[in-house]
């Protein structure tokens, strides 16, 4: 058999989890979607002594709007955040963004908790959480408490989550925005992005009154530039913006260089999905 | 540690004892179940060859444990048709030479089941990006994206 041994628990109740994850002494691990997690037990790079599967947790799975914000239970598979109509209409940065993340049927068993969790610094979850300014709740043996994105993404693949933590549901706020889009190019479609960029800006009378911008592929963890959305806003706009706003974004980031790409060419390729990330976002709104 | 596993697979209902928590849904399928039309390539998620249908989504039954199938219905390549009547897409996949040596085809034939039913894949390019988690050496994937482009004519024909 590949993985090697483990016990294996199933609660149907978070509470349960909770206790069993607990009860494993800091040697179990939570199985969600499981496609990050079972890659690593079939190489036996993971050994945990114990698994505690979320799976029959049905309380974790929901989409639903609650004031300004859209709240996802983190057991919801990135196959039900792909057609959900609400986030179309109200998260369309994530709603577009979905299609990118990895394959057909590995959308259809990950889950938005498991993403976060695994913290790549290439993959389209953690990066919409930093460009929402998501919120994670998190439940441990002492009860609930709130995580910002910036602060649950330390480094790559490594949250801020303590080992008896498990992540429950996430709250984006909504953007009051008119203009936005997503842009990935990755070696395969569905492959761990080489540089992405997220974008959306709200027109005012004399310009972007309010803009929104993440990027990932060129950081250990994908990062919001806050400092870009206040240059796009402090600007005029006109036919040069998406130029301006490109070296913007470039000037900002220091990738490294990989097996997949040079740092040169992660830095030449955001800058080019910058300009066209701000072309769209600026034609959407007429 | 061992469980039960209660599973329906191609309308066959099996109850299975003794099951590790630890088997992989694609390894209880060929050895337990004798159904070998799963093809294991990689093992880790990346080549596709062991896609079946759990509850009518398309998994890698080697990022499943079989444990996590209890209580579900799975459908492998051995329940789509049979050698006397393949369904539409098997029927394509033959008539436009969708497959050379065959051992990516299981995999292809149940992601392509999973795209016809989601996508509207109107355009090579939704095909393309459709199959991108499925590996195949041999045919360059034109067949391939030819025959899911067929049956999914036929597919809108019918509808």
């Amino acid at each position: 058999m590949k993985p090697a041994r483990f016990e294996y628990f199933a609660p149907t109740t978070l509470d349960a989890a909770v206790q069993a994850l607990a009860a494993a002494n800091g040697e179990g691990k939570l199985l969600a979607g499981g496609q990050s997690l079972l890659p690593l037990l079939n190489f036996r790079m993971a050994r945990p002594a114990v698994l505690v599967d979320l799976n029959g947790i049905r309380e974790l799975s929901f989409i639903e709007l609650r004031g300004d914000s859209v709240l996802i239970g983190a057991l919801t598979r990135h196959r039900e955040i792909e057609h959900s109509p609400l986030i179309a209409a109200r998260l369309p940065v994530m709603s577009a963004a979905m299609r990118h993340v990895a394959h057909l049927a590995i959308r259809n068993r990950g889950t938005i908790g498991g993403s976060l969790s695994h913290a790549d610094p290439a993959a389209e979850l953690p990066m919409l959480a930093m460009f929402y300014g998501a919120s994670l709740m998190v439940q441990g043996p002492a009860g609930r408490r709130a995580i910002a994105a910036k602060e649950f993404f330390v480094d790559a693949l490594t949250n801020c989550l303590g080992p008896d933590d498990i992540v429950v549901e996430i709250e984006f706020p909504i953007l009051q925005h008119d203009g936005w889009a997503f842009e990935e190019v990755a070696r395969r479609f569905g492959d761990f992005a080489l540089a992405s960029i997220a974008i959306s800006i709200r027109r005012g009378l004399s310009g972007i009154e309010d803009a929104r911008v993440a990027v990932m592929g060129v950081a250990d963890t994908p990062l919001r530039l806050e400092a870009v959305e206040k240059q796009i806003c402090e600007g005029k706009v006109d036919g040069r913006t998406p130029e301006r706003f490109s070296e913007w974004v470039t000037s900002s980031v220091t990738p490294n260089s990989d097996l997949h790409a040079s740092a040169e060419y992660r830095k030449h390729l955001l800058g080019q999905l910058a300009k066209r990330a701000m072309g769209t976002a600026l034609a959407l709104k007429g | 540690m061992t469980m039960n596993v209660s599973v329906t697979v191609n309308e066959t209902r099996h109850d299975v004892s003794g099951v590790e928590p630890r088997l992989l849904l694609s390894d209880f399928l060929r050895d337990t179940l004798g159904l070998t039309g799963t093809h294991v390539g990689c093992e880790h998620g990346v080549c596709g060859a062991c896609t079946v249908l759990m509850d009518g989504h398309s998994v890698r039954a080697c990022l499943t444990l079989a444990v996590q199938a209890n209580g579900s219905e799975i459908t492998t390549v051995e329940g789509l048709g049979t050698p006397e009547t393949l369904n539409v897409l098997q029927t394509q996949f033959r008539e436009h030479h969708g497959l050379q040596c065959g051992f990516c085809t299981p995999g292809m034939l149940m992601t392509g089941m999973d795209l016809l039913r989601k996508y509207p894949l109107a355009t090579d390019e939704e095909i393309r990006e459709g199959l991108s988690g499925n590996l195949c050496r041999c045919t360059g994937y034109q067949n391939i994206v030819a025959a899911i482009r067929s049956a999914a004519a036929i597919s809108r024909e019918h509808a």
